[in-house]
């Protein structure tokens, strides 16, 4: 098991002739992944480090195979190939790294998917992997040991520095999420939590969230409900200055302001620890286990 | 990009057939009279600016005639409100004002929806109505593949009016505000207040839109609209170079890849007891170049006594960060020490490039803030 790719995981990748596009595909091959497709429309009969390219997704899928699918192409065009996606057969989870997306667009794509029945992670994201299986993103895959921890952040870089703190703890992971910062995201804190509360290989979570919006204070609601595995968490932007990306006006529906106090708060009142600085996570994490 | 209330007056009215008050925009006293002699009317004088609160700054001036429009007009241009020099006004007609109320439209990122706020309590601060009297404020989450239907429309104004005849004319000013935040990409579009005249007719006095960036790509003419001279120089240049920059008051320079980062860093570095000279991220996918201006606009900065680098390299590259970094020692002098913690992708080469030009290079985040903070005091 583990949460969302494993060893069955087979990539299209789509932008695959683009610099960002072909240089993770080398680092996805090199890590193990099995990339069976890319996709450039207009490009088909290339190869990018020996994957064929295909000029559209459904064809990829039906002559490869390929049920996840990465998306690296710049956000004029990541709309469409988000469509392109979740509309070909076959496929069940999307992975999608551009960033700048246009939010109204996604308010339409998170639905499509709801639809699709296909699981979306980002937009904005770093991606997904489930060490020693598969990689499926641009997280450098030297730092992921595998092991019994899940991982799920809003954050990037902040990942790494976590994750490179618990393997060189020598806790590794079951998989690590990397959820994306937009405000319109495909899976957000409370799906990776519930996949990991069922996944047999996932023991304890680390949760890395930031300042701006709710969902920190959702997820642990759902932790005091619905969890029996351990979880510790990190909130940065503890000393960020206010007025940062929320607007008032959102700050009313959320009925909060989103800081980093009343997030670490919320955990605190459900009993999850929350580590002062990142590399306190490792040494909270196996107390807890 | 918050637009001006000039600026989204005239998108509100002249695409989306939103009525507002009769009026123009002026740079000068001069200008302003004119204005005022064309409307034959008493005239509201309304300093343009992108920060809230200008009516209690005395932003906001009524004028008799257009000698006193002349009078008002000097008073204010030139005004500094919350740190900004008034350099236009709107001058529209004076209005009878018998009720005022609040409509707005924002994106739900819990609801995955945008949601429409009306309250019968306009021309105040919308957060302070929500904080103290939430029942008077009222929410309906859009379904985004019907969008706003006339039916819907009428239901939400019908919050505010009893009377057919206003509900009719707010549910087509509702229609226009719902497509403009859509057509536009907007984060925000409201209208504070939404006034039925003692004549009865129902207009936008005040319009307000912010556009999320993330859509200008699809916006030329909107994207032009940016209101540079309200924003800080150091920030715009960034904004060019595809970097995020925010000027804080500390004495750390940090270069960061990914907010998140940027954010745990500048936590790390009020936690060894400094403070951070500014947030900024230089996002992922860089280029040399990144490096050099965001090393061109923290070393402008004289209170920086010390510059650190936190990167881990994911897409951002950590070769093309240094490489950035010697690129930029090439160009102009660096008069302050550079600490540097580089790790992941191309990490390897990165320390090579280094090596090469005797910097010294961190491996963890703790020991590379807690050195640096060690410099600054």
């Amino acid at each position: 098991m583990s949460v969302y790719v494993d060893e069955n995981t087979k990539v299209v990748v789509q932008g695959i002739t683009g610099r960002d596009g072909a240089f993770h595909t080398k680092g996805m091959l090199d890590y193990g992944t099995k990339v069976v497709a890319g996709v450039t429309p207009g490009k088909k009969g290339q190869e990018v480090h020996g994957v064929p390219v295909f000029n559209d997704v459904a064809t990829a899928v039906e002559k490869t195979g390929a049920n996840t699918s990465i998306i690296f192409v710049p956000p004029q065009f990541a709309t469409d190939a988000l469509y392109e996606a979740a509309d070909a057969p076959g496929m069940k989870v999307v992975v999608c790294v551009t960033e700048g997306i246009p939010p109204l667009d996604m308010v339409n794509i998170y639905d499509f998917y709801l639809d699709k029945g296909v699981r979306l992670i980002g937009p904005n994201c770093p991606g997904i992997i489930s060490p020693g299986k598969s990689k499926v993103g641009i997280l450098p895959g030297n730092i992921f040991k595998q092991g019994n921890i899940g991982v799920v952040s809003r954050s990037g870089t902040l990942t790494y520095e976590v994750v490179d703190s618990l393997t060189r703890a020598g806790l590794g992971q079951s998989t690590c999420i990397g959820i994306g910062g937009d405000q319109i995201i495909g899976t957000n804190f409370l799906d990776a939590l519930s996949a990991f509360q069922i996944d047999p290989e996932t023991q304890g979570v680390v949760l890395i969230g930031e300042i701006g919006g709710t969902d920190e204070q959702e997820a642990a609601k759902f932790i005091a409900d619905n969890m029996d595995k351990p979880v510790t968490a990190f909130i940065a932007g503890q000393t960020a200055p206010p007025g940062k990306r929320m607007g008032h006006a959102g700050a009313i529906i959320a009925g909060s302001e989103g800081t980093a106090a009343e997030k670490i708060a919320a955990f605190k009142n459900v009993g999850v620890p929350v580590a002062k600085i990142p590399s306190e996570l490792p040494e909270l994490m196996a107390k807890s286990l | 990009m918050k637009l001006q209330e000039y600026q989204t007056k005239s998108i509100f009215e002249e695409r989306y057939g939103i009525p507002t008050v009769e009026g123009a925009v002026a740079s000068s006293p001069e200008e302003a009279r004119a204005i005022a002699e064309k409307l034959r009317s008493r005239v509201a004088i309304k300093a343009q600016v992108l920060v809230g609160g200008r009516g209690k700054a005395g932003g906001i001036k009524l004028a008799e005639n257009p000698d006193d429009a002349f009078e008002k007009a000097s008073a204010i241009l030139g005004m500094d409100i919350k740190g900004i020099n008034v350099k236009k006004v709107l001058v529209v007609k004076a209005i009878n004002i018998a009720q005022e109320a609040y409509v707005g439209v924002v994106l739900d990122r819990k609801r995955k929806c945008p949601v429409v706020i009306v309250s019968g309590e306009g021309g105040v601060e919308i957060e302070v109505v929500a904080k103290e009297t939430p029942e008077k404020v009222h929410q309906f989450p859009i379904n985004p593949c019907a969008g706003m239907r006339p039916y819907k429309a009428r239901t939400i104004i019908g919050k505010l009016y009893d009377d057919q005849n206003k509900i009719k004319a707010g549910a087509k000013i509702l229609m226009g505000l719902y497509k403009a935040f859509i057509d536009c990409d907007a984060s925000l579009a409201e209208i504070n207040p939404l006034v039925v005249t003692a004549e009865g007719d129902v207009l936008a006095v005040d319009s307000k839109m912010v556009l999320d960036d993330n859509g200008l790509f699809r916006h030329e003419n909107l994207a032009a609209l940016r209101n540079l001279d309200e924003e800080n120089p150091a920030e715009n240049e960034a904004r060019e170079a595809g970097l995020s920059f925010v000027k804080l008051d500390g004495n750390i320079g940090c270069v960061v890849n990914g907010a998140g980062l940027a954010m745990a860093t500048m936590d790390l570095v009020k936690h060894f007891g400094a403070e951070p000279a500014n947030f900024l991220d230089i996002g992922g996918s860089s280029n040399p170049e990144k490096v050099v201006t965001a090393l061109k606009i923290i070393t402008r900065d004289p209170n920086v006594k010390v510059i650190l680098f936190n990167i881990f390299g994911g897409i951002t590259r950590c070769d093309d960060v240094a490489n950035g970094l010697i690129k930029a020692l090439d160009e102009f002098k660096v008069d302050v020490p550079i600490l540097v913690r580089l790790t992941g992708t191309n990490e390897n080469e990165a320390r090579e490039i280094l090596s090469r030009a005797n910097l010294p290079m961190f491996t963890t985040m703790d020991k590379v803030v807690s050195e640096a903070a060690k410099l600054a005091s």
